[in-house]
């Protein structure tokens, strides 16, 4: 290869930024909110770092080998990708083009935390509430609020079951965490 | 997890109050295998609910609760090996250790029994681990307080999970009612466990890297308590305390649970797919 070390960081970023999440295939992992650094060393080698959405999510290790795969096609060979966990991702890391994208999709974005919420978990929800009372999701196919949730746990972790009880469509919700 | 992933080095946060002596390595290693080992085992025992649930939606949230788990453990083992040094990975330390080396709490490794049962133990273990990595995000160890950030907002969804099955059960049929009791008293004797400290724990809690588990007591029942009113079930008080599960020793239960999950690894060894 030509000297890829004068490659800057955001033409890599460009490329790395294109993988998508291959169980929301409508969102790259730029909109997702889970590609936290891109970096070129002196010596041309890259360093992506990525963030789970969940502990168990089995996308991570797709999408690794995705990153090393779109790198290899445009010539990158020395690529490391790192797995951080701090700071905790949230759904306030979701970009507004990936909220759009997700409900055209037809699944529900999550509704943001706000910022006290996301960054301290110890004030999400007060201790002496039993039953939490989640607010409504819109239908993302008709627009009734009329929807009821049928599971908190849906096709994989991050997402809830619902469904529409006017138009009687199942759909997912993105869950707000 | 691929070798380039995983945390880079046991390091402290800046700002805390120095520890009066450096945190060792083997207790760290110790602590973080009693963190795994809790969320691998319970795991697998969720697992087991896969298909077998009540109903299809069920299966799925059971399933979820039983990745989000699996991922707890996966990054605790990935990092306690790292801490040891010694050139163990999470599969190492998940597959070629004997039940004597398993130092999770028995409570997790009991069977599944009936729906009643694991939505007591759900309760139970959720509730603690909800305030387990609440506390353990102000660790002076980096890593924990990172994999606990993490953790504590799964282990909320599953703590709600538990909390509205407690209350459909309890407060449900007269058969629902009799078997969420009856989970409820089959569990309670291995439920002290999870809030015993020992001189390990007693260490770590001083350098401020481990959370006391006592202190975990009251806000943990309070909770349970709480939520078992609502659903017109009670905590039986129990005179019977098992215990032993952080010193390796366990119940018949594990080593069957063991000889399954370890199977593929020991017969096939690097195997992949």
């Amino acid at each position: 290869m030509t000297a890829r070390s004068a490659t800057p960081p955001d033409v890599v970023r460009a490329i790395v930024a294109q993988v998508v999440d291959p169980e929301l295939p409508v969102l790259t992992i730029e909109d997702l909110g889970i590609l936290r650094d891109v970096s070129v060393g002196d010596d041309g080698h890259i360093t992506v770092t990525i963030t789970p959405t969940y502990s168990g999510c089995p996308a991570v290790e797709a999408i690794t080998d995705d990153v090393r795969k779109i790198l290899a096609t445009e010539g990158f060979a020395e690529v490391s990708v790192r797995t951080v966990l701090a700071p905790a991702w949230t759904t306030d890391w979701m970009s507004d083009a990936g909220r759009e994208k997700l409900l055209a999709y037809g699944i529900v974005p999550p509704a943001p935390l706000g910022p006290r919420q996301a960054h301290d978990h110890k004030s999400v929800r007060p201790r002496s509430s039993v039953v939490t009372v989640a607010l409504s999701q819109r239908c993302p196919r008709c627009g009734s609020p009329d929807t009821r949730e049928l599971s908190r746990f849906g096709s994989t972790a991050c997402k809830s079951l619902w469904m529409c009880t006017v138009c009687k469509e199942p759909f997912d919700h993105f869950k707000a965490i | 997890m691929s070798a380039d992933s995983g945390p880079a080095a046991v390091s402290t946060r800046q700002g805390h109050a120095s520890p009066a002596q450096p945190v060792s390595r083997a207790d760290l290693f110790a602590y973080t295998m009693r963190l795994g080992d809790d969320a691998l085992v319970y795991s697998a025992r969720m697992a087991e609910w896969i298909a077998a649930a009540p109903q299809l939606e069920e299966d799925v949230a059971l399933g979820n609760i039983a990745l989000d788990l699996l991922g707890q453990a996966r990054t605790l083992l990935t990092y306690a090996g790292h801490v040891e040094g010694a050139g163990r990975n999470e599969d190492t330390l998940a597959y070629m250790r004997d039940e004597r080396d398993f130092v999770n709490a028995q409570i997790v490794e009991l069977p599944i029994g009936d729906f009643g049962f694991t939505v007591a133990r759900m309760l139970v273990v959720s509730a603690y681990q909800y305030e387990l990595y609440t506390a353990l995000t102000d660790s002076t160890d980096e890593t924990l307080a990172a994999i606990a950030a993490k953790a504590v907002k799964e282990v909320d969804y599953h703590r709600d999970h538990a909390t509205q099955w407690t209350l459909r059960l309890g407060d449900g049929t007269p058969e629902s009612h009799e078997r969420m009791q009856r989970g409820l008293a089959e569990l309670d004797p291995y439920v002290g466990e999870l809030f015993e400290r020992d001189e390990l724990v007693q260490r770590l809690v001083e350098q401020e890297v481990a959370v006391d588990p006592g202190a975990l007591r009251d806000p943990v029942l309070r909770y349970v308590d709480s939520v078992l009113a609502e659903a017109t079930v009670a905590r039986p008080a129990t005179d019977v305390h098992h215990r032993g599960g952080r010193d390796g020793v366990h119940t018949e239960h594990l080593g069957y649970l063991l000889a399954e999950m370890q199977y593929l690894a020991r017969s096939h060894p690097g195997a992949s797919w």
